[in-house]
C-alpha cells in the first residue's frame, strides 16, 4: 500500500535571488506528523547537548540530519527512539509522547545507531530472529524475514556468523535489523558508512524506495547523499537547529548563482585589477595554479547579468585571450560549512579556491538559510510545560 | 523478556562460560561431597551444603558477569532499549536466565546423594538397631532450599554489579569482593563482643539466616528476607539504566 507523498508546494518563479521560503512553502501536514519535536532541550550535568530544539517530520518525507560533529544529532535522534529522556521538552511520534507510552513509540520506530548493535557469537539468522522476537512482531517470521534479507541482499551469509561478516555486510545486518516489523518511521545513523562505493549506491536506493512507504531519517556526514536522497534537510550546530529546508531548495540556490572559473592568459595583477574594476563582477581572486601563461581566476558576477560576452571583449581588447571559461555551482559542502560558520558568527576568511569558505555569496546564501529557519522557529508554539 | 531470556540462555551454551559453570561446579560438588560424607564415615550433609556456599562466592560472579557489562561494551544495549521492551524485562529476562541456570545445576548436583542413600539402604538391611540409619532427608531438603535462595540472593547482586561496567572481569571481581564480604559477615560474628553490633550483624547477615533451614526447619521470615534481597538488587539494576537514560 503506497500512500503517494504530498507534493510540496514550491513556487520556484517567484525567487529571484535567495532563499525566501514563506510558511505556504512548507509541506503540507497530515493530520498528524509523525515526528514532532518540540523545544527539546537536553543536558548532560552542566553541558547542555541539545538547546531549544523543535522540528516537524510529516508522514512518508525522508529528512536529512545534518551537523558537525558533537552538535547534538545523535542525542536528538535517541531522544527520538526513546533510548534517552529528554530534560525538557516534547517529542510525539505518530501522536504519541514518547515519555508517555515509550513502547507504544518503540514499536513504530527501526532505528540504525551509529554503530550498528550486533552480537558476534550469532548467526545473521539468529540475530534477526531475536529483533524479531524483541519487537513482538506479528508478521509471518519466515517470510518476512527473508523478504527483508533479500532486499538487504544478505541471503548469501544468512547462515554465517556475525564474527565472521565483513563491515559492509554487519552494516547491512544493522540496516535489516531497523526493517523489521516494517515500522512506519526508520531512523538511520549513517548508514553508509564503511561501504564501498558499489553498495552505498544499493543503500541509498534502498532508503529512496524505502522513502515511499515510511518515514525516513537520515543521520549523516556525506552531504551528496543527502542531495541525492532527502526531501528536506535539517542542519544542527551546538545544539540548536540552524537550517531547515527543502532540499530543492538549497539545490535551486546553490545552482543559481553566477560563479565562474576563467583562465585568462596575461600578467596576473593586471587581469585582477581589470577584472575588479568592472561594476557587474562582485568578486574576483586568482588561484595559484598556472596552465602555460595562463592563470586560473574565481569571479561572481552580479546576480543576474550575463557577463560572458562583455567580459570577452573587454580582455580581447588588451590582448588577455581568455582560454577557459566555466561555471561553477555552490556545492552542499560549502553551503553546510557556510551555514555552521555563519551560525558560530565566525570571522569569514577570504578563502581561495572553490572550497573557500568565505565567498560572499556563500555567506548571503547561509544567512538567508538561517534567517528563515528561525522564522519558522518563532513560529513554533512555546512549549506549555508538562501537562 | 521472553526473548531476551531465550537469548541469554543459549549465550551461556555458546560461550565458554556455561560449561566452565557447570562443569566445575558438578565436579567440585562431587568432590566435597565425597570428602564431607563417605571419606568421613558419616552422613551429615550440613557440611557439605556450607562449603557449597564458598564455592558460589567464586562461580555465580561467572554466571553474572557478562549480563550488562557485555551489553555496555559492545553497545548492544542501544539495541534493546530502542525496541519495546522495558528496563525492568530486560533485567528480569536476563536475571531469570541465570537462575535458570543455577538452579539447574543445583539439582543436577543431587546426583551426589545417591551413594549416600545406598550406602544407607545397604547398612540398614545389615544392622539391627532401629534408629535412624542414613541422611536426614528434611535437612537436606532445607538445605537446598537454603542454598538456593542464597544463589538467588547473590546472582542478583552480581547482576547489579555487571550492570555497572564495562568490564567483565572487574564486575566478576568486584561481584567476588561483595559476596566474600557477606560471607565474613556471618562467620566473624561470633567473635563481636559487642552485643547489639552482634544483633544488627545478626540480621542483616545472610548465613545467619540460612541456619534455619540447615536444621531444616522452614522459616517463612528468612524466605522473604532473602526474597526481599533479590528484589532489592534488580530494582537498584533497573534504577541504573533509568539514570542512564535521564543523565
Amino acid at each position: 500500500m503506497r500512500a503517494p507523498r504530498a507534493r510540496k508546494g514550491t513556487d520556484m518563479s517567484k525567487n529571484e535571488d535567495l532563499i525566501k521560503t514563506p510558511v505556504n512553502d512548507m509541506p503540507e501536514k497530515t493530520q498528524t506528523s509523525m515526528i514532532k519535536v518540540e523545544h527539546l532541550v537536553k543536558h548532560y550535568g552542566a553541558n547542555c547537548a541539545v538547546d531549544d530544539v523543535s522540528f516537524e517530520i510529516a508522514r512518508g518525507e525522508v529528512v536529512g540530519f545534518l551537523g558537525p560533529n558533537g552538535a547534538g544529532k545523535s542525542t536528538t535522534l535517541n531522544i527520538i527512539t526513546g533510548y534517552l529522556s529528554s530534560t525538557s521538552g516534547r517529542v510525539s511520534v505518530d501522536g504519541i509522547n514518547v515519555l508517555d507510552a515509550p513502547l507504544a513509540v518503540k514499536q513504530r520506530v527501526g532505528y540504525l545507531p551509529e554503530q550498528p548493535p550486533l552480537y558476534p557469537d550469532m548467526t545473521v539468522e539468529e540475530y534477526l530472529i531475536f529483533v524479531y522476537n524483541l519487537k513482538k512482531c506479528d508478521l509471518n517470521r519466515t517470510k518476512h524475514l527473508e523478504e527483508i534479507c533479500e532486499v538487504v541482499k544478505l541471503t548469501d551469509v544468512y547462515h554465517r556468523l556475525i564474527r565472521h561478516l565483513s563491515k559492509g555486510y554487519r552494516q547491512r545486518v544493522g540496516i535489516a535489523q531497523a526493517l523489521i516489523g516494517n515500522p512506519p518511521v526508520i531512523i538511520f545513523d549513517e548508514p553508509t558508512v564503511g561501504l564501498d562505493p558499489k553498495q552505498i549506491i544499493e543503500i541509498r536506493n534502498l532508503i529512496r524506495t524505502l522513502g515511499k512507504d515510511h518515514t525516513v531519517v537520515l543521520s549523516t556526514h556525506i552531504l551528496q547523499e543527502v542531495q541525492a536522497v532527502c526531501d528536506r534537510i535539517i542542519i544542527i550546530n551546538k545544539g540548536r537547529i540552524v537550517a531547515d529546508e527543502m532540499t530543492e531548495n538549497i539545490n535551486r540556490v546553490a545552482g543559481s548563482n553566477s560563479r565562474y572559473s576563467i583562465k585568462i592568459c596575461g600578467p596576473q595583477k593586471e587581469v585582477l585589477s581589470l577584472l575588479r574594476a568592472r561594476h557587474d563582477v562582485v568578486y574576483a581572486d586568482v588561484l595559484p595554479t598556472r596552465d602555460g601563461d595562463a592563470y586560473t581566476y574565481q569571479i561572481e558576477a552580479q546576480k543576474g547579468l550575463d557577463i560572458r560576452k562583455s567580459l570577452f571583449y573587454a580582455m580581447a581588447e588588451r590582448s588577455f585571450p581568455i582560454v577557459g571559461f566555466e561555471s561553477i555551482g555552490m556545492s552542499l559542502e560549502d553551503i553546510f560549512i557556510s551555514v555552521v560558520d555563519k551560525s558560530e558568527g565566525a570571522a569569514p576568511e577570504k578563502g581561495r579556491g572553490k572550497r573557500g569558505k568565505g565567498l560572499p555569496v556563500e555567506q548571503d546564501i547561509a544567512a538567508s538559510i538561517i534567517a528563515s529557519t528561525a522564522e519558522k522557529q518563532k513560529n513554533i508554539e512555546p512549549y506549555q510545560g508538562d501537562d | 523478556m521472553l526473548a531476551i531470556f531465550k537469548k541469554e540462555m543459549r549465550a551461556y551454551f555458546i560461550n565458554p562460560v556455561g560449561y566452565v559453570y557447570v562443569g566445575v561446579f558438578l565436579t567440585v560438588a562431587s568432590l566435597i561431597c565425597s570428602y564431607t560424607t563417605i571419606q568421613q564415615a558419616n552422613y551429615d550433609t550440613s557440611a557439605y551444603f556450607q562449603y557449597l556456599l564458598f564455592v558460589f562466592v567464586i562461580l555465580i560472579p561467572l554466571l553474572t558477569m557478562r549480563l550488562f557489562a557485555e551489553e555496555r561494551k559492545m553497545r548492544t544495549e542501544q539495541l534493546l532499549l530502542t525496541t519495546p521492551v522495558t528496563i525492568t524485562g530486560m533485567v528480569m529476562g536476563k536475571y531469570l536466565a541465570a537462575l535458570t541456570l543455577f538452579v539447574s545445576t543445583i539439582l543436577a548436583s543431587c546426583i551426589n546423594f545417591f551413594p549416600l542413600f545406598s550406602y544407607a539402604i545397604a547398612e540398614k538391611a545389615q544392622s539391627t538397631v532401629d534408629s535412624h540409619v542414613g541422611p536426614v532427608g528434611g535437612q537436606m531438603v532445607g538445605c537446598l532450599i537454603g542454598v538456593m535462595l542464597i544463589g538467588a540472593a547473590f546472582i542478583a547482586i552480581g547482576l547489579f554489579v555487571s550492570s555497572l561496567t564495562e568490564n567483565q572481569l572487574s564486575a566478576a571481581v568486584i561481584t567476588i569482593g561483595v559476596l566474600v564480604g557477606m560471607m565474613l559477615i556471618g562467620i566473624f560474628n561470633n567473635f563481636i563482643a559487642a552485643a547489639p553490633v552482634r544483633a544488627v550483624f545478626s540480621w542483616i547477615s545472610i548465613l545467619s539466616r540460612y541456619e534455619g533451614f540447615a536444621l531444616g526447619l522452614f522459616d517463612f521470615a528468612a524466605v522473604v528476607y532473602y526474597i526481599s534481597i533479590v528484589a532489592i538488587f534488580l530494582f537498584l539494576t533497573v534504577r541504573v539504566y533509568e539514570k542512564r537514560r535521564w543523565g
